[in-house]
């Protein structure tokens, strides 16, 4: 059944009338416009669908929104201040860290929480909480690159 | 040649001639059949939507059909705003290989701007002239000087207006940033003023790209430096719309039924009396059932409903088991059929063999599995009639190909279609075709409303062509002084790209047979090559070993002065080859490989750790790569990088497994692909050669990981592993 569900999304409040069953993924993208975070498996196996839930990242494919009622949702949308680019997503530009660039918005949004979890992460750890985001165009040597520069002393 | 296993109605066809295989459209629908549409509940009205007026008309800067636009009018090429910003139109495509960044410093180049003042549009049939699809390393040697030529002759007649506006001779005028200013009196004229000359589009129009003179590679501005990518910021702030991202007023989401297993085929269905139906266009056309809904969830269970009714019929169908002698049993040895065994043979040809003493032969078979190129982002549409004319959103490499598609599903005339594709999720050779277009297309046109419709992770795996399989026999000899006496090569099935022998041998003989695949196939970044490559250098390592030579060494040996050399020598020496080839332990081994490929050059030396009872790991891999003159560096090396890493999944673990006509790796958690954790330290070096013509540099680079890979696990172990993945269970 479809009801109304009370969303904030980016520091927004937003209403949907959703079936609250439905992936966050979904709903995003389909009822709020927001398609900056991907379908890339459906199950969370890839990370391209990664949004932040209360800070921590997830994987919007396997959330439902229900689940996300109550809770603080930040997407790719709502990280830059107005024209600014939030610091991962000019690390990203500057170390050409996205050939598609499909998958970016999913790494970027891991790398946000990674970074505001710790901000200065050891090489192993970068890859330890990036591992659960594919490439297929494989760029994971600028994604790594970018990542370490945003998280390295300035 | 047998079809493959869907249902289809056009025959498999299989271009030997060409440097790719293809893969065949999905659908023919039968327009003098009526279709079964059906709404239940009330909630759906079937009309002509009103919210569809926003569409644009077709027949805007260039129809289709004029074959290769090799002599459009520069009209049509471009368009110079009263801005100052010029305006590319090409059909090539963008699909993360950096072809937008790269197309546009050609423009620069030439038309002598920084990279900033060119926009391209890209891959719209309705605007752009068909330089073909975007395949097989094409747009480097052939549509980056197009451009350049293009973008050269625009410049001429832009000189020539401003000489005559200033009243000088054009020899006089320096042109330089949008700026054309006359040498001796320092008056001039800007780009966006000359734009606002009535006389310059006709100018253009009867003008087409002609001689004038591009700049050497050693006077480069633009091109040969790493110019960031063009769209980089819409990729980082998720306002990029790729096609699954493409949003049309009143658009519904669309899915299709599939078949449970490979070669189904459907016997009935019933609709049921089921709620999730409700309020849903059903269409049923022949073989193709689907349904479109307010979104994909409902669409979803929808289709789930519609599963549990439909009666199938299943056929057998050959299991990955037993695959490579169904390939050897089907190929297809006659000369009269189509397509035609491709037999290169030089010298004596494979008899040379019998003379040699069985000691000094090798016989070798190795085996290469179905791979998938799971992109990202799976085939999506986006699909909207309007009075009778179809656009449709899309990401594929071949606008044109998809534009015919459509016309030939729908009975449409060219002029009816209009195919868009935005930049798209990086594809690698497996978006050539357009059946996710004729699919949302269908659901569409049932439904009055423009319907989006992406493919899920698992039906990208199961139904999306893959990259062939392949069984490659080998039987060599060595003579008395340990050189290559006599070769004979046989792929079935997977392709004849990176077939021939590019070292020494007196007699030989290359063949390529095709077979039936159970599977559908198509191209793949660099596709045969990857498999030819794997069982050559391999083949090359036995027959060093059995010399007793250094597998580099016993190459060098049998290998003109050249290219190919030249990365071998590079890479061996960046790697210290020497060294750590005589400092091999049975824990640690070293391999090497090279190939060329779409010429352009590659050689990689890998290192490999293996533990007792753990998975072997590629601790590094060094690779040398030349492909003519350097266009943009930065990009080139995340090309290089990317195809190695790639590589790693074709080479370890990746690998199609099914039985009874079902897919047994149809998600990520059963089919690896490489992540992060898994990349080796890559050491890389890009020789450049600004004296040679720039040839593409997408796929080559994949080609030499296997091998390399697959010898040093020998060189560690004394253990020769003859088969693509090498270590399908991680060990
Ligand atoms: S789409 Fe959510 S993890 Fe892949
Ligand atoms: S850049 Fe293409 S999937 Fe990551």
């Amino acid at each position: 059944m479809t009801q109304q569900l009370k969303l904030k999304v980016n520091g927004r409040d937003v209403a949907v009338d959703a079936h609250g069953e439905r992936p966050l993924l979904d709903v995003l993208r389909e009822d709020l416009g927001l398609t900056g975070a991907k379908y890339g498996c459906g199950e969370g196996q890839c990370g391209a669908c990664t949004v932040l839930l209360d800070g921590a990242a997830v994987r919007s494919c396997v959330t439902t929104v229900a689940d996300a009622v109550g809770m603080s949702i930040e997407t790719i949308e709502g990280l830059g201040e107005g024209d600014a680019l939030h610091p991962l997503q000019q690390a990203f530009v500057d170390h050409g860290a996205a050939q598609c660039g499909y998958c970016v918005p999913g790494q970027i949004m891991s790398a946000v929480a990674l970074l505001r979890e710790n901000a200065r992460p050891s090489r192993a750890e970068i890859i330890a909480a990036m591992n659960g985001n594919l490439c297929r165009c494989c760029n994971y040597p600028s994604i790594l690159a970018a990542i370490e520069h945003a998280a390295s002393p300035k | 040649m047998s079809r493959h296993t869907l249902t289809l109605t056009t025959p498999y066809v299989l271009e030997a001639e060409r440097y790719e295989l293809r893969a065949d459209g999905l659908y023919r629908f039968d327009p003098d059949r009526r279709a079964f549409v059906q709404v239940l509940g009330a909630s759906l009205v079937i009309a002509a939507s009103a919210a569809t007026a926003s569409a644009q008309p077709n027949g805007g800067r260039r129809r289709r059909g004029d074959e290769q636009s090799r002599t459009e009018s520069l009209d049509q090429r471009f368009h110079i705003g009263a801005d100052g910003v010029v305006t590319v139109f090409t059909s090539k495509v963008e699909v993360g290989q950096g072809s937008r960044t790269q197309l546009t410093q050609a423009a620069a180049e030439e038309l002598r701007l920084p990279a900033d003042r060119i926009r391209l549009v890209m891959a719209d049939t309705a605007l752009c002239p068909d330089d073909g699809g975007t395949a097989g390393s094409r747009t480097t040697p052939a549509n980056v000087p197009q451009i350049r030529r293009a973008a050269a002759a625009a410049r001429e007649i832009l000189l020539a207006l401003a000489a005559q506006r200033l009243q000088v001779d054009p020899s006089q005028l320096d042109c330089r940033e949008g700026l054309f200013a006359d040498r001796s009196s320092g008056k001039q004229l800007t780009l966006a003023e000359l734009a606002q000359n009535d006389a310059l589009k006709s100018l253009l129009q009867d003008a087409a790209s002609g001689e004038a003179s591009l700049a050497d590679a050693d006077q480069w501005k633009v091109l040969g430096t790493s110019v960031p990518q063009v769209n980089a910021r819409d990729l980082v702030t998720g306002a990029a719309r790729f096609p699954s991202d493409v949003s049309r007023p009143g658009m519904l989401y669309g899915k299709v039924l599939r078949a449970p297993t490979y070669n189904a085929t459907l016997q009935s269905l019933e609709i049921p009396a089921d709620p999730a139906l409700s309020g849903v266009t059903i269409v049923r056309d022949n073989s193709f059932v689907g349904v479109a809904a307010g979104n994909s969830w409902l669409a979803a269970a929808a289709i789930d409903a519609l599963a549990a009714a439909a009666k199938w019929d299943n056929p057998p169908h050959p299991s990955s088991d037993e695959l490579f002698t169904h390939l050897k049993k089907t190929a297809s040895h006659d000369g009269d059929a189509w397509p035609r065994p491709r037999v290169d043979a030089w010298g004596d040809g494979a008899q040379a063999l019998d003379s040699v003493p069985p000691e000094r032969r090798l016989a070798a078979d190795y085996t290469v599995a179905y791979i998938q190129h799971a992109p990202l982002e799976p085939r999506a549409a986006v699909a909207q009639w309007n009075d009778g004319q179809l656009t449709v959103w899309t990401g594929s490499q071949q606008p044109s190909r998809v534009h015919s598609e459509l016309s030939a599903a729908f009975q449409l005339p060219a002029d009816r279609v209009r195919v868009i594709v935005p930049d798209t999720g990086g594809s690698f050779g497996g978006k050539h075709t357009g059946e996710v277009a004729v699919e949302a297309a269908r659901l569409a046109k049932a439904a009055g409303k423009p319907v989006s419709l992406r493919w899920s992770r698992e039906e990208e795996f199961t139904w999306a062509y893959c990259r062939p399989a392949g069984l490659i026999e080998v039987r060599a000899a060595l003579d008395d002084a340990g050189r290559i006496a006599a070769w004979d090569f046989t792929n079935y099935n997977s392709g004849e790209s990176g077939i021939r022998l590019p070292y020494d041998a007196p007699h030989g003989r290359t063949q390529f047979l095709a077979a039936d695949s159970p599977l559908r196939q198509g191209s793949y970044r660099a596709l045969a090559s990857t498999a030819n490559n794997f069982a050559r250098e391999s083949a090359i390592d036995e027959l060093a070993a059995m010399a007793a030579a250094d597998p580099l060494a016993f190459r060098l040996a049998h290998l003109a002065d050249g290219r190919l050399k030249d990365v071998l020598t590079a890479v061996a020496e960046k790697f210290t080859w020497t060294e750590r080839y005589a400092r091999r332990a049975a824990d640690r081994g070293v391999g090497l490989a090279c190939g060329t490929e779409k010429g352009s050059f590659v050689a990689a030396c890998v290192e490999v750790e293996v533990q007792p009872g753990g998975a072997p790991r590629v601790t590094t891999v060094c690779q040398a790569f030349e492909c003519g003159a350097i266009q943009n560096p930065a990009n080139l090396r995340r090309q290089v990088e990317g195809a190695i890493i790639m590589g790693l999944g074709g080479a370890l673990t990746e690998q199609m497994v099914f039985k009874d006509g079902r897919l047994a790796t149809a998600s990520f958690s059963k089919y690896a692909v490489p992540r992060m954790a898994d990349v080796p330290q890559l050491d890389i070096v890009l020789l450049n050669r600004p004296d040679l013509p720039s040839v593409g540099a997408g796929e080559t680079p994949i080609i030499a990981v296997a091998p390399a890979i697959a010898n040093a696990l020998a060189n560690a172990t004394g253990r020769r592993i003859r088969s693509m993945p090498l270590i399908p269970g991680g060990s």
